[in-house]
């Protein structure tokens, strides 16, 4: 076992066992509120932030995890543990069928066809056809679990335990997956598709499987939220959702597995301490903020304190850090293809 | 008579590339002014640069009146009318609509419909082409097409660069045939960039020539063509 | 058969109100490339405006043409403030600056007006009175104000020379500079213009759906499947898309999918058009020789 190992076990341990000796269980649940989140937004960092596809409407297999997970508690009786691998692979199939068409779609394209299935979902959720399984517009209210083997502890606490096991399990392999070849595929699909495809990346194959695997992970996130909240309802599942999701994704910094945390605490704190001013305050905060980090700092938190450090390793000129072109007033186009700098040579100048 | 257009200590280049390293050059009041040069020696930057498209430093004076820094559009505003590499044409627009966009700047209606009859006469094509797509024009056509959006400005000043480009030559002889005519008749002065040096020279009276971003050899026209060395080493022919 | 003449000309009838917000849409993506998720919240905006001034005691129709002008007036410095530093700026950035301002304008008009659903008076009158009660009041009405809005809009771009201008600088801002347009305020003036045709089919869509902070989402939605349909990059295309879209989800709702999944509907229309067609039924193939 490797030192960095050990660490994380006991960072593991320690995010284990402090808060729940120390917070109430109104604390507690918004800590697992934070790891679910946390969870979702890592599946969309992965499409987005590794991967370079953008979608819009990650809150649907959020929605569809969470009433697979509902419906199996609900009409079938199935423990809640064993919904999870359920739902992961109801939203994997399903995230590879979109992931499908939008293989045929640019940034755009995709971005707004995800926000197009955002909008539609409560409609599908209401329909009567699923009436049975789904509970219509009222929903499903679902039963807080127990404590396994008799332990002595408040089912929040348990939640809280088995959300955070679960969502290190989901990190560690998402971290080996981005670090490894094919993170390095996806990478390559993102920054340089063409060469890509030259380097021998079946570009297709890589993107639908990016997209099944960014929407299982969003996708568990919403079994383990529907579990923690004890209720599904179609009308908690609108766009909102998905926007929040994107909120969080570029305020943690897209490509980034740690920034997914920062994400994650981010849309469940911060609407809670903007309500206190209004109901309407979150929105603006969010937008206010989304709009500050596509200016300022393009990278998000995580990415802003990476460049930090790059600045002082390289000076000023960090290119590759600044994607954004800011005041760019577009009046200097700089065709491609310009004649390089060449060697200037001592040539006179003859007057005739 | 002072010149029309002159530059001093231009620089100018495109983000980190240096492509202009301090040129002077001057363009007369009337008649023809050639930029020549091999590839990649600076003249597109050197009209970009009297337009405003790339960073500058270093002087561009207009009648007068220092333009250097300005917007492109002031630029226009001040009568310079560009022909761009590539000719810029509006491809999905119709040739008259072209043609409008060229009198844009113009409040006078009447001298505007006084001089699509003057272009008319000098490329009658684009009268026959007049409701087509601007895209489906010949690259000649389109050529002519983007001579006379120029022209349609009203220009002092005309920059042209490289009208011979990838056209045969039967169209750009004439074209230059026109450009003779329009030499003449206009009144307005032209700087012109051409890879086909002989041509240039034949029809410009003062010739400067580039390379890697300074002028090497300025001078008449006539006595840089007649020139053995400089032909051999600098034109190619 | 009476049915469905009633349901086609009712599609019709909203169908000018996708055409409306469509036509904005497209507007926006010819001379940016972007697509202004935000455009839904903005005509939900104008709508509040046109509320707030009639319940002001003004008339309808002054109420109406005061709301286009501070809408164009809007679009203009959305445009100035916000989108011009975006305009090289990534695809992700610019989603992002648009789904911020979607959220601002969204929580701006929940937090001004409230989250109550409103009715919105139309100016027509009431009850279904023409072709033998296939269309009400309001319907025909609506109909005809997009209808003039788009021929107007078709006019200006095609005779004016100001519509020359703007129409040049979207294709090709290059050379629009180089002939003295003033590329920066075109794109300016098309925000704007956009802002106030969605205005106008927020203002004829309200009477139907009520007004709330949310009201424009489904419209969002429709006016992107008819944009799509018709081509993202031709605005007459982007017109018929959203009379054709108006149609198919009235039938689709009336007789194949029941109206609960309208909205379905347009999704399954992006993506039909998006896996077969993506350039859209009118795309715009330009011929080009170099």
């Amino acid at each position: 076992m490797g030192k960095a190992t050990l660490w994380g076990v006991a960072a593991w341990l320690a995010a284990t066992i402090v808060p729940t000796l120390l917070l109430s269980d109104y604390h507690l649940f918004q800590l697992t509120m934070v790891i679910v989140y946390a969870i979702a937004i890592l599946g969309l960092a992965i499409l987005t932030g590794f991967n370079g596809q953008i979608s819009l409407g990650h809150g649907a297999f959020y929605a569809i995890g969470a009433y697979t997970t509902a419906i199996l508690m609900y009409q079938y009786n199935v423990p809640y543990w064993a919904t999870l691998p359920v739902s992961a692979i109801v939203c994997a199939i399903i995230g590879f069928l979109i992931g499908l068409p939008a293989l045929r779609l640019g940034g755009l394209y995709l971005a707004l066809t995800t926000f197009a299935l955002a909008v539609a979902v409560p409609q599908l959720l209401k329909h009567n056809a699923l009436e049975p399984w789904t509970g219509g517009v009222q929903g499903l209210v679902i039963d807080k679990p127990d404590p396994p083997f008799g332990l002595a502890m408040s089912p929040d606490q348990w939640l809280y335990i088995f959300a955070l096991a679960a969502g290190a399990v989901l990190f560690l392999l998402a971290w080996n997956i981005v670090r490894g070849r094919i993170g390095r595929a996806m990478m390559a699909i993102r920054d340089h598709s063409l060469a890509a495809e030259a380097m021998g990346i079946n570009i297709a194959l890589l993107k639908t499987r990016t997209f099944a695997l960014s929407a299982l992970y969003t996708g568990i996130a919403g079994s383990l939220g529907a579990i923690v909240v004890q209720f599904v309802a179609p009308d908690s599942f609108g766009i909102f959702v998905s926007i929040y999701f994107f909120v969080g994704l570029v305020v943690g910094g897209v490509a980034s597995i740690g920034g997914a945390i920062i994400g994650g605490a981010f849309i469940e704190f911060v609407p809670n301490i903007a309500e206190k001013v209004s109901k309407a305050a979150p929105g603006a905060v969010y937008g206010v903020i989304l709009i500050a980090v596509m200016f300022l700092m393009p990278g998000g938190v995580a990415g802003f304190i990476g460049s930090m450090f790059a600045r002082f390793r390289r000076g000023t000129k960090s290119a590759e850090l600044r994607p954004i072109a800011v005041g760019g007033s577009g009046a200097n186009d700089v065709p491609a293809g310009v004649p390089g700098g060449a060697e200037p040579d001592a040539g006179g100048h003859r007057s005739m | 008579m002072p010149a029309l257009l002159e530059a001093t200590s231009l620089h100018a280049g495109y983000g980190e590339t240096r492509v202009l390293h301090g040129i002077d050059f001057a363009v007369e009041q009337g008649g023809v002014t050639a930029l020549l040069g091999a590839n990649g020696a600076g003249k597109t930057t050197t009209l970009r640069a009297i337009c405003g498209m790339v960073r500058t430093s270093g002087q561009i004076v207009l009648g007068g009146e220092r333009i250097d820094g300005k917007p492109t559009e002031d630029i226009v505003q001040r009568g310079v009318a560009h022909v761009p590499d590539g000719r810029g044409t509006f491809v999905e627009l119709t040739v008259e609509e072209n043609l409008r966009l060229g009198a844009y700047i113009r409040k006078d209606r009447a001298g505007v419909s006084r001089d699509f009859e003057r272009m008319f006469g000098y490329f009658p094509r684009l009268r026959e082409r007049y409701r087509q797509q601007a895209g489906t024009l010949s690259g000649g056509e389109q050529q002519m097409l983007a001579i006379a959006r120029a022209l349609l400005l009203g220009p002092k000043l005309l920059l042209l660069d490289e009208p011979s480009f990838g056209l045969a030559p039967l169209i750009v002889q004439e074209i230059f045939d026109i450009m003779h005519r329009i030499r003449e008749d206009e009144g307005v002065s032209i700087l012109l960039v051409e890879q086909n040096a002989s041509l240039a020279l034949e029809i410009a009276e003062h010739a400067y020539l580039l390379e890697t971003g300074r002028i090497v050899v300025s001078g008449p026209a006539a006595e840089i063509g007649r020139d053995e060395s400089i032909r051999r080493s600098y034109l190619g022919y | 058969m009476e049915g469905v003449l009633h349901q086609v000309l009712s599609g019709i009838a909203s169908g000018g109100i996708y055409a409306s917000v469509a036509l904005a849409l497209v507007m926006i993506y010819q001379a940016t490339h972007h697509v202004n998720f935000a455009q839904g919240e903005m005509a939900t905006l104008s709508t509040y405006i046109a509320l707030t001034l009639i319940n002001a005691g003004l008339p309808y129709w002054i109420a109406f043409l005061v709301t286009v002008v501070v809408s164009f007036i809007l679009g203009i410095l959305i445009e100035r403030i916000l989108m011009r530093p975006m305009m090289d700026a990534p695809v992700l950035a610019s989603v992002g600056v648009f789904i911020g301002l979607l959220l601002i304008i969204n929580s701006s008009t929940g937090w001004m007006f409230d989250y109550m659903i409103k009715t919105f008076p139309t100016p027509f009158p009431g009850g279904p009175l023409l072709f033998s009660g296939y269309l009400s009041g309001h319907e025909l009405g609506a109909f005809v104000v997009t209808l003039v809005v788009l021929t107007a809009v078709y006019l200006f771009f095609r005779h004016t020379k100001l519509g020359l201008a703007m129409r040049a600088a979207a294709f090709n801002p290059v050379s629009s500079r180089l002939v003295g347009v003033r590329v920066g305020w075109m794109l300016a003036l098309g925000w704007g213009l956009a802002a106030a045709i969605g205005a106008v089919g927020g203002m004829m869509v309200a009477p139907i759906v009520y007004l709330d902070p949310n009201m424009m989402a489904g419209i969002l939605l429709y006016a992107f499947a008819g944009a799509l349909l018709g081509g993202i990059d031709n605005p007459l295309g982007a017109v018929l898309g959203g009379f054709a879209v108006g149609i198919i989800e009235n039938l689709a709702g009336a007789y194949l999918v029941g109206t609960e999944l309208k909205l379905t509907v347009a999704l399954i229309i992006i993506v039909a058009v998006l896996v077969v067609k993506p350039s859209g039924l009118f795309g715009r193939t330009v011929l080009s020789r170099v």
